[in-house]
This record gives structure tokens, sequence and C-alpha cells, in this order.
């Protein structure tokens, strides 16, 4: 590092003390055994730290951090509403967190009560008739929808099926998840009132049509107005659906993507049933299918297997579906993910869960409307749980959406996302969800509005935002081509 | 509750809306699917839910329930209590991910840590902020190298005693596709690296094998390693990061691509997940490499910052062409593993390696010496796992097991039918002599009553 840099705060290896220790393990307690010869290392480069140094490290950068539980956090798509403390604590309880994935099923029987009756509440949700709950993340999901999809084809001879229908609207994992599963990816456009563009889909439905990825609500927050039609043209053309269901919290208790025809979909534990983010992950991404196509499930799922024979309660076991594409990671899923959800859809029950999309959808047209005067909405209709902004505006050349992103900082608030979906100027994507109050909204809007106003009379404060927080804006050019990825690049 | 609203506020802003009700804002969803009536559970207050999830919990027998020896790719390790303690700072783990480096440099810094603890302990030079877990980890090794080298060597040559869930895993994302996985022996693990060779051409971008092997067998792998580097492909190497406490880390041997299951680094079993996924490189590959990435830099005020860089890579930005689909990964648990590296450090990783490593040999001496029972592999190295050749069939064995408040080790008929009567037993430092001595002694009696 060069000298001028200002160091806030210090790396582990740069608070380590040749003999400093954190932890003391007990004496072993058994003969040592001679070490396996050439094969034992000769340098282990770790830091050397006391229990006081690394907690009040973490503590001291935990608080550079913006959260949920801090403030509002407005990030489109990515519905970071709050997650409830119980369900940590639920997580955490000895008989969930401490069993192990390959234990006898006759010793994990609440584990696979929490699975089976997790698949049982989100087939109910989706209104669809199988789930898998071993996807790791939204991402994930899509990937195994996707080898669903092939596989359904390939088992009715259909293998020339390859090519898979993503709006231009769509989350970049959906092209990628379908890229990754090895078909072929065919953008379709948007049409100017945000729906999928009817006649450009219907161009497209031939022989070799393998599914459309849709997300509705889209990722511009409208539900797509032509939903029946798009679903038939696809069905009629021999593909099937997926749905991208990762916004899926303004539809909750108010429709379901099986009434819909939808075929598979995935949904985000992480976002819509208040799983926390955890700084990127974990999530979970079960996937949800129509009767067809439930044999193709990834495995093993929970099921009942058995009655006992005294008093008739279920007896569970893991099964492999039938026809199954495989597994898809190791174990069942992310089990402590599975704890969370289930824990807020039995605290919320049905009405809750419609609650939630009632009010995730009124907070976002809230925003919407009053800041409609303010900001350029290029798609303005009744939204769903989000809504799409341009950030900019003709008479404040030179502002863009990213200073007014750094510029809310300053407020104490998460920007929106930023540059998604890339069908929208300077879009500034916001999704309040259901957990802010109108007071919280209220300020937000004021914030906006200010904003709007520096951006004609003081553009320099947004250029030069953030100003309160702890760090200023990045260079990430720096980074780039630097490219200083670990300690060790340093001596280089 | 969680959903702050009062009524008079929703009218008030109903209102401003310009709508009636509530229903209004739903007038775009077709009449046909409004308002379906869920058959949910009727909701329940916080002190309910509780009462019920710990029924649940209450169900499962817990390795703390148990004396435990079962691992094969989860692991009953000891977690120092501040580990969690900073995993539950709502900072941490309600942020998203740090797109905003301005108001996100915990995570990033933190993230930083990781990349070089990882690098630290593979040799390799360059890691990612983390992968799912340890089988997508595999599966997304196969994929960089198949990019590497740009579609052009559709080949991967697994070893086939990587985790048989790994090499399922990986079965499931490419078997449809153009790739070519090619497993010598497939469904039976026994055969050493060097199996491998044969089956290495010019066609084969990655050749990899795992570190201790599914059945516990640490190998040296230079020989291997040459042969892939001979043919120009890449090698990977799938390990515990544990064992690379003791055990001399893959990048000696020439490793190019470093994956591994990171559960056993302070995250807790949680019956299969969340874990962690680990993924290194050399850093000639960074640009072909999955996930997210943290680079050093300086912000407006000249201080040192941290930032996700080189993103291009990536699906927000690359969409259909991006090296991987990978969005959400598992950065919480990297955050658990970063926190307990920097608590053990250097003396203390070595040591809780050393442990597992002298009550593992101590346990395979022990069992070894019972009648009926001999290892399966005698002369090769192993870490903290070992395969224990039974007189009985392990299922029936294990059954007995649990009346003497014993998880046994891993049946390997589960996997490889051939192998029946095959065991494979984890130690670590949660098993005291006392519990290996019982172990045996339990074993002992099992056999004896079998044959009597
Ligand atoms: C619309 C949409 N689809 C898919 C994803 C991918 O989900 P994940 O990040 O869990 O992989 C996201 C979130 O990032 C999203 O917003």
């Amino acid at each position: 590092m060069s000298e001028q840099i200002k160091i806030r705060e210090p790396l582990l290896v740069e608070l380590s003390s040749p003999g400093r220790r954190g932890v003391r393990f007990p004496e072993s307690d058994v003969p040592p055994a001679a070490l396996p010869a050439g094969l034992v290392r000769e340098d282990l480069p770790l830091p050397e730290l006391s229990e006081v140094d690394v907690v009040r490290h973490y503590t001291r950068l935990s608080q550079f951090n913006h959260a949920v539980d801090i403030d509002f956090y407005p990030l489109g798509s990515c519905t970071m509403k709050y997650n409830p403390k119980v369900n940590e604590d639920m997580a955490r309880l000895p008989g969930f967190a401490h069993v192990h994935p390959l234990q006898p099923e006759e010793t994990v029987q609440g584990a696979l009560a929490v699975m089976y009756y997790l698949q049982e509440y989100l087939k109910e949700i989706t209104g669809l008739a199988g789930v898998s709950l071993q996807p790791a993340a939204g991402a994930h999901g899509e990937l195994t929808g996707v080898l669903i999809i092939r596989a359904y084809h390939r088992s009715r001879g259909d293998a020339r099926r390859n090519k898979i229908l993503v709006p231009d609207s769509a989350h970049g994992t959906n092209p990628a998840s379908s890229a990754m599963s090895g078909m072929r990816v065919v953008e379709i456009p948007s049409d100017a009132r945000g729906n999928i563009d009817l006649a450009k889909l219907k161009a497209e439905c031939d022989d070799t049509l393998a599914g459309l990825m849709i997300t509705n609500p889209n990722t511009l927050g409208l539900f797509e107005e032509h939903i029946e039609e798009v679903v038939q043209a696809v069905h009629e053309a021999g593909g099937l659906v997926y749905g991208d269901g990762a916004n899926l919290n303004a539809l909750l208790g108010v429709a379901r993507f099986g009434d819909m025809g939808f075929d598979v979909v995935h949904l985000n534990l992480h976002k819509t049933f208040s799983t926390p983010h955890g700084g990127g992950g974990p999530g979970s991404g079960p996937v949800a299918v129509a009767e067809h196509l439930v044999d193709f499930l990834p495995g093993p799922i929970a099921e009942i297997v058995d009655h006992d024979p005294d008093d008739d309660t279920p007896v569970f076991g893991l099964v492999m579906p039938k026809r199954s594409i495989g597994r898809v990671k190791a174990f069942y899923g992310h089990f402590g993910v599975m704890v969370r959800a289930l824990t807020y859809i039995l605290t919320l029950g049905a009405e809750g869960l419609r609650q939630v999309a009632e009010d995730a959808v009124l907070n976002a047209n809230y925003l919407r409307v009053m800041l409609q005067d303010t900001y350029h909405i290029p798609y303005n209709r009744l939204c769903k749980h989000e809504f799409v902004a341009e950030g900019r505006w003709e008479d404040a050349p030179g502002v863009r959406a990213l200073d007014i992103s750094k510029r809310l900082m300053d407020f104490g608030f998460h920007p929106p996302t930023n540059y998604f979906p890339l069908i929208v100027h300077e879009a500034l994507m916001i999704e309040p969800t259901e957990t802010e109050s109108k007071r919280t909204l209220d300020a937000f809007i004021a914030a906006m509005k200010q904003i709007a106003r520096e951006a004609r009379e003081n553009p320099q404060v947004l250029h030069e935002a953030p100003h309160t927080t702890p760090f200023g804006r990045v260079d990430e050019v720096k980074a780039a081509r630097e490219l200083v990825l670990t300690w060790f690049d340093w001596a280089k | 509750m969680y959903t702050p609203l009062t009524p008079d506020e929703r009218q008030a802003m109903l209102q401003a809306i310009g709508v009636e009700r509530i229903e209004d804002l739903f007038a775009d969803v077709p009449a046909r699917y409004r308002y379906p009536k869920l058959n949910l559970p009727p909701a329940m207050s916080e002190m309910e839910v509780t009462a019920e999830m710990q029924n649940l919990a209450e169900a499962n027998l817990t390795v703390q329930d148990f004396i435990t020896f079962l691992g094969a790719g989860a692991y009953h390790h000891y977690i120092p209590a501040a580990v969690d303690h900073i995993l539950r700072r709502g900072e941490f783990y309600t942020a998203y991910t740090p797109y905003q480096p301005e108001v996100s440099q915990g995570t990033l810094h933190a993230i930083f840590e990781f990349q070089s603890l990882v690098c630290a302990l593979t040799g390799m030079e360059t890691a990612n902020a983390s992968m799912y877990d340890g089988a997508t980890a595999v599966a997304e090794a196969v994929n960089m190298a198949y990019h590497v080298f740009r579609g052009k060597r559709p080949k991967a040559v697994l070893s086939s005693a990587l985790h048989p869930q790994y090499l399922a895993t990986v079965h499931t994302y490419y078997d449809a596709s153009d790739r070519e996985i090619v497993v010598p022996h497939e469904g039976d693990p026994t055969p050493g690296p060097d199996a491998l060779i044969e089956a290495i051409d010019e066609r084969t971008s990655l050749v990899m094998v795992q570190y201790p092997d599914f059945l516990g067998r640490v190998y040296d792998l230079s020989a291997l390693a040459q042969a892939a580097h001979d043919k120009g492909a890449l090698f990977g190497v799938a390990v515990n990061p544990l064992a690379l406490g003791l055990l001399k880390p893959p990048g000696d041997f020439g490793a190019d691509i470093v994956t591994a299951e990171g559960q056993p680094l302070g995250i807790p079993l949680s019956f299969g997940g969340p874990y962690l996924g680990l993924f290194a490189t050399r850093k000639k590959y960074v640009r072909k490499m999955a996930g997210r990435i943290v680079g050093e830099t300086v912000d407006t005020r000249g201080q040192r910052a941290y930032v996700l860089t080189l993103t291009a890579r990536e699906q927000h930005i690359r969409r259909a062409r991006a090296t991987s689909n990978i969005c959400t990964n598992n950065a919480l648990m990297a955050l658990a593993a970063t926190v307990y590296l920097g608590l053990l450090g250097k003396d203390g990783l070595r040591k809780v390696a050393e442990i597992n490593y002298h009550k593992a040999h101590y346990a395979a001496q022990r069992l070894a010496s019972l009648e009926g029972y001999e290892l399966a592999f005698p002369e090769v190295p192993f870490f903290n796992e070992f395969t224990l050749k039974t007189p009985l069939p392990v299922a029936e064995i294990n059954r007995r097991l649990l009346d003497y408040g014993i998880l046994g080790g891993y049946d390997l008929a589960q996997d490889f039918p051939h192998l029946d009567r095959h065991m494979l037993i984890a130690v670590t430092e949660m098993n005291s002599k006392d519990q290996i001595d019982l172990l045996a002694s339990a074993l002992d009696e099992i056999a004896r009553d079998a044959a009597a």
C-alpha cells in the first residue's frame, strides 16, 4: 500500500501478532500417531489473533454496513423486508442446528417434517403439484427448472426443443441459467406498456421451443396484462412456461402461478419468505412444478412413507422422484433457511400472507404516485411490489441514477437497484416491501424530492455524494486494473 | 408484527393513490385467479410458533445426543462461541450483496479477508466469495475449465472417489449438454488417483480428484497433476479445508483449481445446509472464475476500501454469456469461516487438524485390532476419516450401535453395493478417547453376538 492511503480498519493480517491465540482446544487424550511422510505442509500462513481482536474487528466492520435492521432498504427485485428474529432462534434450536444430514431417518423425523410441511405449504401457495427444496438460491432454482423442462421434452422424444425465450426485462440469471443448461436463449422485447411483446413472442413459438422464462410481476413491477395469452401461445407450441418467482411477494394469497398455467417456478425464500440475505446469501430457491413434471424434480424430497401403526402419525422419509433429473447439490438444500421460512409461514397464515402482498403493493404504489411528478416513470401504471423510475432529467444534465443513489445514503437510506432492468434508462428500481411504515415512506419521498431539487440547484452535492457515510465513492477502475484480490497480492 | 401500516394509514395511502379499496390495486390480475382460498394453518403468535417449532426440533436426535462417528462430507466439529455472535449481528445478516460499496464496507472487507484466508489455506492465488456448497463448487470447476479452453476441450475426467453426491451433481448439471463427464471406474471408488491417468487426453479440460478422497485416503497427487499438465489440462482438487491445517496444500502439487466444502470451518451441521462452497484458482484464470470477487482500492477520501470487481464475468452484465449463473451465494457462511479461521489462526487450525488426525489414527488402530474388523486401506495415509471392513452389513451394525448411543459411520453400500461391509468412520476433536474405546467395545460385542 502506498503511504498516503488511510486505513480505517486494519485487515486480520495487520492485526496479527506472532504467538497470539484465539481458541484453545483440549489436549489430545490419545497417543500421537506418526504424521504422514511427505504430506505435511510446511507453512500455514494464517494470522494470529486473540478472541477480543477478532470480535472487535468484526463488530467495527459491521458498523460500516447498511442493513435492514438499520433503516430502509428499497433495493428493487431483492425484497429487502424485515427478517423476523424468532426465525433466527428457531434455525438455531439444537434439534435443527446439530443434526447430521446422513443420520438414520427415524432419528430425524422432525427435520423431515419441516421439509414436508414447507413443501406442502409452498404447493398450496403456488397452486402447483410438487416441490423440491434442494436448490440453493434463485439462480440455482432456474437452472433446475430448465433442466426439468429439458428432461420433460426428452422423455417425450422431443429432443429438438432447445430454445428458451427470455424477455429483455428479465433478470440476468434467467438467460445465464438457460445457457448453462445448454439451451439456446432468444430474447423477446417488451412492448410500450411494459408487457412482453406478444407478436414477437408468437413468432418464436415453433417446434424448437422448449419454454419461456417469465417473471410475473415482471421486473418493472408490472403484472403481465396478457398472461393468459402468453401461457396459451407457449403451450400451443408445445413449450413449457417457467415462472421466475422472485417477485412472488406481490401475489402472496392474491394469485397463484399454478392457476395461471405455469408449469414450473422457483421461489426465493430469501426474498418472499423473509429469510435474511446474509450479505449475499445463503438463499434457498425451491422449485415448484405442475403435475406432469413432478416425477422430474431433483431430490431427494420429503414424503410421508408410512403411518405409525399405534397412533397413525405420519412417518417421513426421503424419496427420489421416479424420473428425477438427479440431485443439484449435496444433501437436501439449505435446511436452516427452510426452518426460517416455515416459521414465517406458520406465523402469518393465509391471511397474513395476503396482508404481506397487499401492503407491499400499497407501499409501492404510494411511493410511485408520490414521486411520479418528480421522477419520470416510463411505464407508469398500477404497479405491484415495485416500480422503476428514471434517474435523470433534461434540465439536470450530468446527473445520473448513480448520483441519486449515492445521495440517498446521506439520508440514511439504501439506494434502489441501479441499471436494472436494462430496458429503462438510468433505472432506479424501488421496492419498499410491506415491512415499512408510512412514516418511513414519507421520509424517503421527502429525500427523493430534495435530491431532485438539488439536481438542478446544486448538482455538485450529488456528484460528490455520499457525504455522511464512513466511506466515499470507491475507485472501481483501480480495483479492476490492479486486481489486488488478497493480501498476498500486496507483495507483488 | 411485521407489517406496520395502520388501517388509517392504509386509507390515507389509498386515497393518495386514487383508489378506493386495496382490491383495486390488483385490478390487473385476471379476476378468475384473484384471491384463491389457501388451505394453510391459522396464523400463530410468536409464543405458539416457538412451541410448534420446538416440538419439531425435539423430534430429532442430534449429534449432541449421540456419540458421533458419522462424516461423509459433513462433520461434527467444535464451533467457538464468537462465530455465531458475529453472524447474529443484524448489520451483517440483514444486508444484501454489497453492490453499494460506500455502505457495504463491512461485508466487502470481510470477503477480502475470506479470499485471502482461502488462498492461504489452499495455496492458490485467488478465490471467489463463495459457492453454494462442495458439490456445486465441483460443478463450477468443470464449467470454468470448459470455458478456459473455450469449449474446445469438452471432457472432464473426474475421480470415482469424489463424494458420490458431488459426482451426481455434476452429472445433473452437464449430462444433457455437450460436456463429456468421464469418471473412470465410476461406481468403484477404490482405485487410487493414478487410475485416472489413462483417461486424460488432449480433449480433457479438467482432471479432478478429492483430497482426502471420499474413502478418507490421502494420496500424493504430484504424478496425477503432472499427467494432467502434460496433456495441457487443468488439475482440480476438492479438499476438506480442515485437513489443510496439517496436510500439504493442493497448490504444492500444482493444482489449478481447488474447491471445498467449507462446512468444517465453523458451520453447524444443520441437516445438510446451508454450508459453504470454496473455490480458488490461479490468478491467470480469474476472468473465467464464477461468482463474486472483491478487490482492493481507495475511496474519494483516500481511504483503503473494497469493491466487487471483474463484474463483467457475471450474469447481471453478461447474461447468457456469463461464466456462470450464480448470483446469491453463501456469503454469511463465508463470514462464519472467516471468523472461525481468524479465531483459530495459524496455531489453532494446525492444532485442531492434528487432534483430528491423532484421534482418527487411534480409533483406526483400535478398531483394526478387533476380531473380524480390518482397515480397508491399511497402507494409505488418511486424515480424520477412514474405511473399516466389518464382519456384518454396516446397516445392521449401525442399528445396533444406536442402542449404545452411538451414531455409527457411513454405510458405503448405500452408494457402492460391492462395498457392503465397509464403514466410513469420521473421528474429530469432539470424540474423546473414552468414546472411541466405547465404539471399539460395542463393535466387538456386536461381532461376537453375531458369531454366537
Ligand atoms: C427477478 C430475479 N430473478 C432471479 C434472481 C436470482 O436469485 P438469486 O440471487 O437467489 O440466485 C433475482 C435476484 O437476484 C431476481 O431479482
